[in-house]
């Protein structure tokens, strides 16, 4: 194999995995606004979150890492749940400028109480996976990323037998189609938009980890949830299926294009790349790759 | 036999101020159908909407009266506790969930059962009385035809057991052929079933010819009400909601321009 051709192919993994991380972000930016049609701007918070609880579970708490892990995920549920009952719920009926506001305070206010807590140094996980990597279709790839990648695919998968199989799921979709329809099948819309958190705050709280294990634990991560903006654009913004396949898109492009423009233009084109990617697609295709065309008739 | 369905003196009220039920009273027996005519804005729809509680989603409130279920109240009860009790509106317009298929948006209608041994014996039941639905149940909802999605909303109301279809307007914006074929369906599944029927329709012959009891709305009150033999009879039914001139042969439109008969009965 050749150089470029293995630098090309090592790009192509990263991309994937951090992919795969924007993919379950984006999943849960995209579950609570399909079905509450809330923007989430707190969405890299709650990723923040899952992070840090994780961290101090394991290395304070000292409990084992899949421990740990599990009762963040039950934590953040909780957390989702809490989260819409005291703060979103009050506001249903009221105008959409007020109501991303309020997730615009939810987002300072969970980063500084955060911040208050565990400080601002990064953090580091204890070595969790083995530094040496493993060769895999003729690369060289750490375990962390073989692990998060399989783990974010499992999820992925995980969460489209639900949406298609059980009753809770079915119940998702049609509240997110038309609450009204929902509500005349017995569906309790009030505790769909619970669940819509819960699950967005589990899934963003598993990327939290795996980012977390990846590059240490930060206020970055944070900017994680900004990420999520062109994953869904690119997706479009009412489909689950386009936030999956926008978060990967969007985590090769990143790859790629930090890969091949940094030497060139010395550094920072990673953080730029989405960005500059999503203004693109809104001049050109402003509904996204499954995105629903809608008409605003005024 | 006491009626299943007791609404007794209803009165709506919308965002506070804007009254649209006056007063509104109807009863349906087991296993009955019932009909509402009236013509646009008389409040069919806004009835329907108090029965099954979908009404607070829209700012709406039942101020006074009160509606009973097999002698329980629920006009102040949630829509999902409703559906639960068994009363499950069709609404207007064919809703289906167009990014479902068939089969799904069918499981969806059964979100009150829980007993998936159930749930599929209801759908099997779903496909014996509508068969056009059996061959596209993995087709998205969006995209089958009008006809279909129609027959697929009750369906899906089928899914959960009701004792009690609040039918609006299954009829709109579909063929003759169509219509009449659904309207059979449903009448062979009420009588089979012993599922009571409330039918709001604009299509007055059609609803009289299914119906045992009729009610007449107009401005948010019931203004006349009979069994549907004596309501076929009145005059002013033939006349307004028939289209029939006294002979009972159909009118002219020369006529209508000439003369407009009166209402006998006081709104």
């Amino acid at each position: 194999m050749t150089e470029n051709l293995a630098f090309f192919s090592q790009l192509i993994v990263t991309g994937l995995v951090l992919g795969s991380v924007y993919a379950l972000v984006a999943l849960g930016f995209v579950l609570i606004y399909k079905s509450t049609s809330v923007l989430n701007f707190a969405q890299g918070e709650l990723l923040m979150l899952g992070a840090y609880i994780c961290l101090a579970l394991t290395i304070q708490a000292h409990i084992p890492f899949v421990w740990s892990f599990l009762l963040t995920l039950a934590f953040s549920f909780a957390f989702g749940l809490l989260v819409e009952r005291t703060i979103l719920r009050p506001m249903i009926g009221e105008s959409i400028i007020s109501v991303i506001m309020i997730t615009i305070a939810l987002s300072t206010v969970m980063r500084s109480i955060i911040q208050i807590i565990w400080g601002t140094e990064t953090k580091v996980f204890p070595q969790i996976f083995s530094d040496e990597p493993i060769y895999f279709l003729g690369l060289f790839v750490a375990e962390i990323h073989l692990f998060s990648l399989g783990f974010a695919v499992i999820c992925v998968a995980m969460f489209g037998l639900f949406f298609k199989f059980s009753s809770a799921g079915l119940a998702m979709r049609v509240t997110a189609f038309d609450q009204q329809v929902a509500q005349t099948m017995g569906i309790n819309i009030k505790r769909i938009f619970a669940l819509a958190w819960a699950i967005s705050a589990i899934v963003s709280s598993i990327g939290g980890i795996i980012l977390g294990n990846i590059n240490g634990i930060s206020n970055e991560l944070a900017a994680m949830g900004l990420k999520v903006f062109p994953c869904v654009i690119l997706g479009g913004l009412d489909s689950i299926i386009g936030a999956i396949v926008g978060g990967f898109m969007i985590g090769i492009l990143e790859n790629i294009a930090g890969g091949y423009l940094d030497p060139i233009l010395g550094g920072g084109v990673k953080e730029l790349a989405p960005f500059v990617f999503l203004i693109i697609i809104l001049m050109i295709k402003p509904y996204g790759l499954f995105g629903k065309k809608l008409i605003e008739r005024l | 036999m006491s009626p299943i369905l007791n609404v007794n003196n209803i009165e709506v009220i919308y965002k506070d101020v804007i009254l649209v039920l006056k007063g509104m009273s109807l009863e349906v027996n087991e296993g009955k159908t019932v009909t509402i005519l009236g013509n646009n804005g008389a409040g069919k729809t806004t009835t329907l909407k108090a029965i099954s509680g979908i009404l607070k989603s829209e700012d709406g409130e039942v101020t006074d009266g009160s509606i009973e279920f097999y002698g329980e109240r629920i006009d102040k009860k949630y829509a999902e506790d409703i559906v639960r009790m068994g009363i499950f509106q069709v609404m207007e317009g064919r809703r289906v969930v167009e990014d479902m298929t068939v089969e799904e948006n069918l499981f969806a209608g059964s979100h009150t059962q829980r007993n998936r041994q159930k749930k599929k014996q209801d759908l099997e039941m779903v496909y014996n009385y509508f068969p056009a639905l059996g061959p596209r149940k993995r087709i998205m909802a969006g995209y089958i035809s009008g006809g279909e999605q129609q027959m697929l909303v009750v369906g899906r109301a089928l899914m959960s057991r009701p004792r009690l279809l609040l039918l609006d307007e299954p009829s709109m914006g579909l063929s003759p052929l169509l219509v009449s074929e659904i309207f059979k369906i449903i009448k062979k599944v009420s009588k089979e079933q012993r599922i009571s029927i409330l039918l709001v329709e604009q299509n007055a012959r059609l609803a009289l010819s299914i119906a045992s009891h009729g009610y007449v709305m107009e401005n948010g009150r019931i203004v006349l009400d009979d069994t549907v033999e004596k309501l076929m009879q009145n005059e002013d039914v033939k006349e307004f909601y028939l289209g029939l001139s006294e002979v009972g042969t159909k009118k002219s439109y020369r006529d209508v321009k000439h003369y407009r008969r009166r209402k006998r009965w006081l709104t």
